[in-house]
């Protein structure tokens, strides 16, 4: 294998780029230079801190309790992530908790269950954090744009509940139109792969000297895991936050518009 | 008995008590007017007719039997509801007329149309290419396709110029008058007295005065004749 073990040295060097960044604010006045080093700082910390504890997790002789620790704090975390990212979304913590529960059972099932991959420790919490982290842009997105369409066409709804159609069917449009939105940024990175850009996973790989083949393999079930995951927790996400913006006896309820910031 | 009754109706919303101890009734014939100020609470009453809203005390009656225990959407479809602006979706009006009512032919389409004063070659019109009052018009049939029992007209003419405001003012009078009873939100004076068989005056989230349009002038509740007066 290639060395391309990164030394302390490099790392400071790589500095380099975020004084880039923090010049440019500087010269912009974009007022963004203590957010930008504080950001950089943080990152490192918290990567040393996760590639230690990392280390224990995927260890070949620790405990698949760990693995699954580590995969259930992540979930538990994501879902605590969306509530703050979007809170004017109701129940949007629990709504996360199952959207990733249904993605976990969906997608480790696959990749697990088929064997694709032998179930470790160093397969288990990488693959999770990419199925956890790569739908979470979509799950937030999704719950948002449904409790905006939703509170911004009111007149609309209400007018097809009127015509006594069920609250399921009133909030189809709608629904649709959020999951579509949700899922086609996904759908476009898919598409463009290799092409516009080479993926995290690939990179890393390829710069660990893995040849660029088997790369490419992993990067196709990676690619296809997230596709899956942003898949089942936007959908599980939508069905269960249109339930719930609902009454029983199918009235909209009241979503007032959050003040502006 | 009366189509709607409101016995002791209070609804309270996260803004505050938009309706206070209502007791009402509301005639199976004929055209009834809501009438008041803006934020009075007419359109919560209307919509307390079809379960759009639900009181926090008291009940709403139908035919004598409480709402809440009528399937809210069959109660929908029998007491269809028209709102301030028309609220057509998108593709042909014949695809605005089948979400009332999936699956039926062009002609019970065309027949609510000219229920509507519409003629059958609006089935084809894409429903983003017509003007607000036959856009209404359309809302209208929309509702008539179910063929309701009672039409709740929640300040359908808000949004129209007065032509067409005239127009589907006769059209509420022609319904009230082959039979279909017609319930109409308003806070205008001129159109209450053009239309109203029996008046219900809302003001503040009470009922101020029930009756004939006649004796509204010579009513003696000092916030009715404020009303009254203030809009001359």
């Amino acid at each position: 294998m290639i060395d391309t073990d990164v030394t302390g040295a490099g790392v400071a060097l790589s500095l380099l780029l975020v004084a880039v960044a923090i010049a440019l604010s500087w010269w912009q006045r974009l007022g963004l230079q203590r957010p930008l080093a504080w950001a950089s700082v943080r990152a490192v910390v918290q990567l040393v801190v996760v590639g230690t504890a990392l280390t224990i997790v995927i260890d070949e002789g620790s405990p698949p309790a760990l693995w699954w620790t580590w995969v259930v704090v992540m979930v538990l975390f994501a879902a605590e992530t969306v509530h703050r990212r979007a809170p004017e979304v109701p129940s949007a913590r629990w709504l996360a908790l199952s959207a990733y529960g249904a993605a976990s059972a969906v997608t480790l099932g696959v990749l697990f269950g088929l064997g694709v991959f032998p179930l470790e420790g160093r397969t288990l919490v990488p693959l999770s954090g990419m199925m956890v982290g790569n739908s979470m842009n979509a799950t937030v997105l999704v719950a948002r744009r449904i409790v905006e369409e939703l509170r911004d066409k009111r007149p609309e709804v209400e007018a097809r509940l009127a015509l006594g159609q069920p609250s399921r069917e009133a909030a189809r449009p709608y629904v649709r139109a959020a999951l579509r939105t949700a899922l086609t940024p996904q759908i476009e990175t898919t598409r463009a792969v290799g092409l516009v850009f080479l993926p995290g996973a690939m990179t890393g790989l390829i710069l660990a000297g893995v040849e660029p083949v088997d790369a490419v393999l992993v990067q196709v079930v990676v690619m296809y895991l997230v596709l899956g995951a942003v898949a089942t927790t936007t959908v599980t996400v939508a069905v269960g936050l249109a339930r719930r913006l609902f009454t029983s006896d199918h009235r909209l309820v009241r979503l007032p518009r959050p003040a502006d910031a | 008995m009366g189509l709607f009754a409101l016995e002791g109706v209070g609804v309270a919303t996260e803004r505050g008590q938009v309706l206070h101890d209502v007791t009402a009734e509301i005639p199976a014939r004929g055209v009834t007017v809501l009438v008041g100020p803006s934020g009075a609470g007419k359109s919560t009453m209307l919509r307390l007719c079809n379960r759009l809203e639900v009181a926090t005390t008291g009940r709403v009656l139908f035919h004598g039997e409480d709402v809440v225990t009528i399937d809210p959407l069959a109660l929908r479809r029998r007491a269809g509801m028209v709102f301030q602006r028309p609220t057509l979706f998108g593709g042909t009006v014949r695809d605005n007329l089948a979400l009332a009512l999936p699956g039926a032919d062009d002609a019970t389409y065309a027949a609510a149309l000219g229920r509507a004063e519409l003629p059958s070659t609006f089935l084809d019109c894409p429903a983003d290419e017509i003007s607000g009052g036959e856009a209404q018009r359309v809302c209208v049939a929309r509702t008539l396709v179910t063929d309701p029992e009672v039409l709740l007209m929640d300040e359908p003419t808000a949004a129209l110029d007065e032509r067409p405001r005239l127009a589907l003012e006769r059209l509420a009078r022609h319904f009230a008058d082959e039979g279909v009873p017609v319930v109409w939100v308003t806070h205008q004076l001129d159109q209450m007295r053009r239309l109203a068989d029996h008046l219900l005056v809302v003001i503040a989230g009470r009922i101020r005065y029930a009756g004939e349009v006649g004796a509204l002038d010579s009513h003696a509740d000092p916030e009715v004749s404020a009303f009254v007066g203030g809009a001359r």
